[in-house]
C-alpha cells in the first residue's frame, strides 16, 4: 500500500466500534411512543376509521410488486456492445433483443418497532434469479435530524442511483452510471444522514460499506472496502419550482476487480485491477409545475456529472499472460435529461449522454489494452403513457454511439405495473 | 505539545461558539412548530393556537393533495416540526411516509403525539365495500375529503385543541380558551350557513372528482354523476358520453369541481349541457374570499347559491 492513499485506508476497528457505540447510545436514549392512548383519537361515538382494521393480518407489512417487461429492438448485435477503454462491471448494456421479461420487483416494508423501519426489495429475473436489491433497517427515533440506515441499500451517491429502476424517467441507466457505477450501485453497510435544522434543505451523509459492487470488488479483508460522502441542498423557488443539488464522493479499494475487455487484437480477455478508485459526482434536479400542481403539466430537468480516477496495478489478460503493470486512468461522463408532461398521463423526454475516455496510462500493459480514442455518446427520446398512478407504458428510441464508428438505433417498449401497496416515490 | 493544546483550545472554542450560536435559536423556539399537510388544517391550527404556533402548510389550494412530491423544502420543514396535522386516511400516502422517514424527526412518527390525523377523529363516508384497484385509487379507510363538512371540522377542532394542549402543557389553558371561543363562533356560523343553504336541499349535481360526499351529506345535495370514471383516473371520452346520457335521463343543475382540478372535463360537459360549472375553493386559499375557514364556507355557499339563482 502506498502512503499517499492512506486517508482511504480501511477504518480501524476500535474507531468504528466507538462510533457505533455513540450511535447505539443515541438510539437507546431516543424517545419512544407513549402508550397507545396518547395518540388515541376521539370519543367512541365518532367511530374512528382505523377501528375496522382488526383482522389478524393487520400487522403484515406493506407489500408491493412491480411487474415489468417489454420488447427491445436493437439494430446491432448487443454482444458487440462495450464501453471501450473503461473498466466496467455490473449489469450494463442495452439488454437482449426481442420480447423479454425485465426485473420484477417485490417489496415489503413496515415499521419494526417505535425505533426502526424495515424494507426489503427483491428483484426477480431469469438471469439473476432472486437478487436482494435492498434489505435495510432504518432508525425513526434518532434525535437531531440523524437517520441511520443499515443493511443493503441503494447508495445515495448522486441523484438517480438512489431511485429504484422503476422510478427512473428512462428505461435504462445513463451511460455515466453504466461506466462508473455498474448501472446502479448498492452498498452493504451503514449509512448515516444528518439533516440540518434550516429552512433550506441541507443534508450530509456518509456510507461505509463492503464495497463489493462496482467500482469495488469482492474482498477478503476486514474493514470497509468503500466509503461514500454526500451532501445535498434543496428548496423551492416560489410555489411552482423546486430543486435539489448535490456533491458526492465515492472511494473504493477494489482487489482483483475483473472486467472483460478486448485486447489490441480484438480478442476478449479479462483484466483485474487492484488499487484505489475515486469517483466524484455532481448532480442537480429542477422541477416545475404550474402553482406546484403536477396533475396536468410539469417539467423536470435532471443532470449528473461524474469523474473517476483510478490508480493501482492492472493484471492484463488475467487468465493468459497475466502481465502486471501500474495503471492510472482519469475518465468522466455526464448526462442531461428533460421530461415534460404535456397533458395528464402523457410525458415526453429527451436525454443526452456523454462519456470521455480521458487519459489511460497502462504502462507496460498499454500494448495489451485496446487503444480507445472514441468518446461514447447516446441520445434518447421517450414517450411515456401513465394511465394511472399504478401503470405505465413507455417507448424509448435511442441513437447509441458507444462503439467507435457504429450507430446503433435502439427501440425499447416497456410496461411497468405496480400492484399492492401505494408506493411513495422520493423526490 | 503546543500543537495539541492548540487543537484542544480550538475545539473548545468551536463548541462554545456553537452553543452560543444555537442558544438564541433554542430560546426563540417558544412557539410550537406545526406543519399542516393541507391548508384547511393550517387554518384550523391558527384558529386554535394563534401566536402560540408557527404554522407551515405543505400544500396550497391549487395543489392536488394526492399528488404532491416529497420535495426537499417539505423534508426540511418536517425536520423542524413539533406537530404534523394531516388528513390521514391515505390521502397523503404518496408523500407523507417519505417525509416522516427522511426528516430525521422522531416527534412526528406514526403513533407519536406529534402526528395528528384529522380523518381519524370523524366518521368517514365512502368506505369501500371491496378493496380492488380495478375500482381506481380507492382509499381503504374511506373518503378523506372531510374538510367540506363544517360539522366534522368542529369535531377535528376539539381533538386538535386537546393535542395542542398535550404537546404544549404550559399553554393548555390558552388552547382550551381559544377552542371554546372558536367552537362558539363556528357553531353560530354553521347555523347561519344551514339556514341560507335551504334552497340547495335535494339539488342534483355532477362532480369532477369524488371529492364532495361530505358537502353533499351536509347540504343534502344529490350527486347524479362523476366525471372521473374511477377515482384518480382521467375521464375518457366514452365515459363522458355515458355521463351525458345519464344527464339526459336525470338532469342536474350544476357541475362541481375543486379549485385544483383541471377544468377541461367540466368545461366539455358544460358546453354540451349548458350547466353552470361551479369551481369551489375546496380549501382555504382556493379563492379570493376563502381566506380562512369561515371565508371558505361563506364563499362555498355563495357560489352554490349564485349558480342556482333563478
Amino acid at each position: 500500500m502506498t502512503p499517499h492513499s492512506c486517508f482511504s485506508c480501511s477504518l480501524p476497528l476500535p474507531r468504528s466500534l466507538s462510533a457505533a457505540a455513540v450511535l447505539l447510545a443515541g438510539l437507546a436514549a431516543a424517545p419512544v411512543a407513549r402508550s397507545a392512548d396518547a395518540a388515541a383519537p376521539a370519543p367512541a361515538s365518532t367511530a374512528p376509521a382505523s377501528a375496522q382494521r382488526a383482522a389478524a393480518n393487520a400487522f403484515n407489512p406493506a407489500i408491493s410488486l412491480i411487474l415489468s417487461g417489454g420488447y427491445t429492438q436493437l439494430q446491432r448485435d448487443p454482444a458487440s456492445w462495450r464501453l471501450a477503454g473503461f473498466q466496467t462491471g455490473g449489469e450494463i448494456g442495452p439488454g437482449s433483443r426481442g420480447f423479454g421479461l425485465g426485473e420484477s420487483e417485490l417489496g415489503l416494508s413496515a415499521s419494526i418497532d417505535p425505533r426502526f423501519f424495515g424494507s426489503m426489495t427483491v428483484a426477480l429475473s431469469d438471469d439473476e434469479g432472486a437478487a436482494v436489491e435492498e434489505a435495510y433497517a432504518q432508525t425513526t427515533a434518532l434525535p437531531a435530524g440523524l437517520t441511520l440506515k443499515f443493511g443493503r441499500f441503494l447508495s445515495a451517491l448522486g441523484y438517480q442511483n438512489e431511485l429504484h429502476a422503476h422510478a427512473w424517467a428512462f428505461v435504462d441507466a445513463p451511460l455515466a452510471h453504466q461506466a462508473f457505477l455498474g448501472g446502479q450501485r448498492r452498498e452493504d453497510g451503514p449509512q448515516l444522514r444528518w439533516l440540518a435544522p434550516t429552512e433550506l434543505f441541507a443534508e450530509l451523509g456518509a456510507e461505509l460499506g463492503r464495497g463489493e459492487t462496482h467500482p469495488g470488488a469482492a474482498r477478503k479483508k476486514n474493514g470497509a472496502g468503500a466509503w461514500t460522502l454526500f451532501g445535498h441542498l434543496g428548496g423551492d423557488i416560489g410555489a411552482s419550482q423546486s430543486w435539489r443539488a448535490g456533491l458526492s464522493l465515492l472511494s473504493a479499494r477494489p482487489q482483483g476487480r475483473e472486467s472483460s475487455v478486448l485486447d489490441a487484437a480484438g480478442n476478449e480477455v479479462t483484466h483485474a485491477f487492484t488499487g484505489h478508485s475515486r469517483t466524484w459526482v455532481l448532480d442537480g434536479v429542477w422541477k416545475w409545475a404550474p402553482d406546484g400542481n403536477a396533475h396536468s403539466r410539469w417539467v423536470s430537468l435532471q443532470g449528473e456529472w461524474m469523474r473517476r480516477s483510478e490508480r493501482g496495478t492492472l493484471v492484463a489478460d488475467r487468465t493468459g499472460l497475466a502481465s502486471v503493470a501500474p495503471y492510472r486512468a482519469t475518465q468522466s461522463g455526464a448526462y442531461l435529461q428533460g421530461v415534460w408532461q404535456f397533458m395528464p398521463g402523457w410525458r415526453a423526454g429527451l436525454r443526452g449522454d456523454w462519456l470521455r475516455v480521458g487519459t489511460v496510462d497502462a504502462g507496460a500493459n498499454a500494448a495489451l489494452l485496446e487503444s480507445a480514442r472514441h468518446d461514447p455518446s447516446r441520445t434518447s427520446l421517450l414517450l411515456d403513457w401513465v394511465p394511472s398512478e399504478f401503470s405505465r407504458v413507455r417507448l424509448q428510441v435511442a441513437q447509441d454511439r458507444v462503439r467507435a464508428g457504429v450507430n446503433d438505433r435502439q427501440v425499447m417498449l416497456q410496461y411497468q405495473m405496480s400492484l399492492g401497496a401505494h408506493g411513495a416515490h422520493s423526490y | 505539545m503546543t500543537m495539541q493544546r492548540w487543537t484542544w483550545r480550538s475545539a473548545a472554542g468551536l463548541l462554545a461558539a456553537l452553543t452560543l450560536g444555537l442558544a438564541p435559536w433554542a430560546a426563540a423556539r417558544a412557539e410550537l412548530r406545526v406543519v399542516a399537510c393541507e391548508p384547511e388544517w393550517a387554518a384550523l391550527t391558527t384558529e386554535l393556537a394563534g401566536a402560540l404556533a408557527q404554522v407551515y402548510s405543505a400544500t396550497t389550494a391549487q395543489q392536488d393533495p394526492h399528488q404532491v412530491q416529497a420535495r426537499p423544502s417539505l423534508i426540511a420543514a418536517v425536520r423542524r416540526a413539533d406537530l404534523l396535522v394531516c388528513t390521514g386516511a391515505e390521502l397523503e400516502a404518496g408523500w407523507l411516509p417519505l417525509l416522516q422517514r427522511q426528516a430525521g424527526n422522531p416527534a412526528i412518527q406514526p403513533g407519536r403525539p406529534g402526528l395528528f390525523e384529522a380523518a381519524a377523529q370523524v366518521e368517514l363516508l365512502g368506505v369501500p365495500a371491496r378493496l380492488d384497484r380495478a375500482d381506481g385509487d380507492v382509499h381503504a379507510a374511506g373518503n378523506p375529503h372531510i374538510q367540506t363538512d363544517p360539522r366534522r371540522i368542529a369535531r377535528v377542532a376539539a381533538a386538535l385543541a386537546r393535542r395542542l394542549a398535550e404537546l404544549d402543557p404550559p399553554h393548555a389553558a390558552d388552547y382550551e380558551r381559544r377552542h371554546a371561543d372558536f367552537a362558539q363562533r363556528w357553531q353560530a356560523a354553521i347555523t347561519r350557513w344551514e339556514r341560507s343553504a335551504a334552497p340547495l336541499k335535494g339539488l342534483p349535481i355532477v362532480v369532477q372528482h369524488q371529492g364532495f360526499p361530505y358537502l353533499e351529506q351536509w347540504l343534502g345535495l344529490r350527486q347524479v354523476a362523476a366525471l372521473e370514471p374511477k377515482p384518480g383516473l382521467e375521464p375518457s371520452s366514452a365515459h363522458l358520453q355515458a355521463v351525458l346520457a345519464t344527464l339526459q335521463r336525470e338532469p342536474a343543475r350544476l357541475i362541481l369541481r375543486a379549485a385544483y382540478n383541471d377544468g377541461r372535463g367540466s368545461m366539455w360537459l358544460a358546453e354540451r349541457t349548458r350547466l353552470p360549472v361551479v369551481a369551489l375553493p375546496y380549501t382555504v386559499g382556493g379563492s379570493e374570499a376563502a381566506r380562512d375557514l369561515f371565508g371558505l364556507f361563506d364563499d362555498t355557499l355563495a357560489r352554490l347559491l349564485k349558480a342556482v339563482q333563478p
